[in-house]
């Protein structure tokens, strides 16, 4: 039987200790309101911070708490291909309703 | 894989399916089979998101007023108490890998109790909002606004926030319902000692799905409590 690869703890609570950290960022970086102005668009830019934020934790609980850092490659294919997918199912659909209200490009 | 190529098994690791060549195999087998139920739940899931931002986009004031209307701290505190169940959860697989029995039944009760904590927490907030009238149906009324939009919203358009929102962290909340059931399974064979370091898969496929449903909390925090606070 090969030796399975045990996680020293330390990482565990190195782990836990950034995931409370960046809790706090995304809870402060709400109240503040980022956007930025582009010719006549202001476009706030608090949601994409907030998810991308949202996303360091999920990699962070999937690669360590969830082992994939250590796991067979199959494993790793597994877990892109669910990315992949939802990002097809997200960035498709959002190409479409948010691009309903240009009539003038549809004319 | 080496044992495998004798004819005859003399010696039966404990837990082995015969199917299986090794423990190793079948660790690996059965963390793949969870990590692709895994991926059919980030679909089941997905569809529901997807959902959320297309009707966010249509009505932005109406979605940022009801997001403005949650309890904040709770969302907070909850997300503090998953994130510190997913320590405790990994933590207690670490144990089982090692043979720790008293550690790990331990700390698959402070995973439970966590995890108990959040729906208690939840509960409390579902309460809260129900007494507000915010619970879309008959005797549904909404009328707030979010700092960040000028006017008050249609309450038929926020009453379409509620609906995601009762039916995001409601599936969310099922999903842990299932995952205390599992721990707890968990939690009662691993006392009996039925787990040793050369078979404890169910530990490990266990911590898979909790640490599953953190992720989806993860997600759902920013998403209905977060990204419409700024002034």
């Amino acid at each position: 039987m090969a030796a399975e690869h045990i996680v020293p703890k330390r990482t565990y609570f190195a782990i836990w200790t950034a995931l409370l950290i960046l809790t706090g960022i995304t809870a402060y970086v709400s109240t503040l309101n980022l956007h930025v102005v582009s010719g006549l668009h202001d476009i706030s830019l608090n949601a994409a911070a907030a998810l991308l934020i949202a996303s360091l934790k999920a990699s962070l609980v999937v690669l360590f708490f969830m082992h994939l850092k250590y796991s067979p490659r199959l494993t790793a294919v597994v877990v892109f291909a669910a990315i992949f997918w939802l990002a097809i199912l997200l960035t498709l659909s959002m190409a479409d309703y948010l691009t309903r209200g240009l009539p003038a490009l549809a004319r | 894989m080496a044992a495998s190529e004798n004819a005859a098994v003399e010696v039966h690791p404990y837990g082995l399916q015969e199917q299986f060549d090794d423990p190793e195999q079948q660790r690996e087998a059965s963390s793949l089979g969870m990590w692709i139920f895994l991926v059919t739940e980030v679909m089941f899931f997905g569809g529901l998101f997807l959902g959320y931002l297309v009707y966010r986009v249509e009505y932005p004031t109406a979605f940022a007023a009801g997001s403005n209307s949650l309890l904040f701290w709770a969302g907070t505190l909850n997300t503090l108490v998953l994130i510190g169940s997913s320590l405790t959860m990994a933590l207690a697989v670490r144990s089982s890998q090692v043979g720790r029995k008293t550690a790990m039944v331990a700390l698959l009760a402070a995973t439970l109790l966590l995890g108990l904590v959040f729906l208690g927490v939840k509960g409390y907030e579902w309460h809260d909002e129900y007494e507000r009238h915010h619970v879309p149906g008959a005797a549904f009324q909404f009328h707030e606004k979010a700092p960040s939009m000028a006017g008050y919203p249609d309450p038929r358009n926020a009453q379409l926030f509620f609906f995601f929102y009762f039916v995001m962290t409601g599936l969310h909340g099922l999903h842990m319902v299932v995952g205390v059931g599992i721990v707890s399974f968990i939690l009662y064979y691993g006392w009996k000692g039925r787990y040793t370091p050369g078979y404890h898969n169910p530990v490990e496929v266990a911590g898979l799905y909790w640490h599953f449903v953190d992720i989806v909390w993860i997600y759902l925090f920013p998403l209905l409590y977060l990204i419409d606070r700024h002034p």
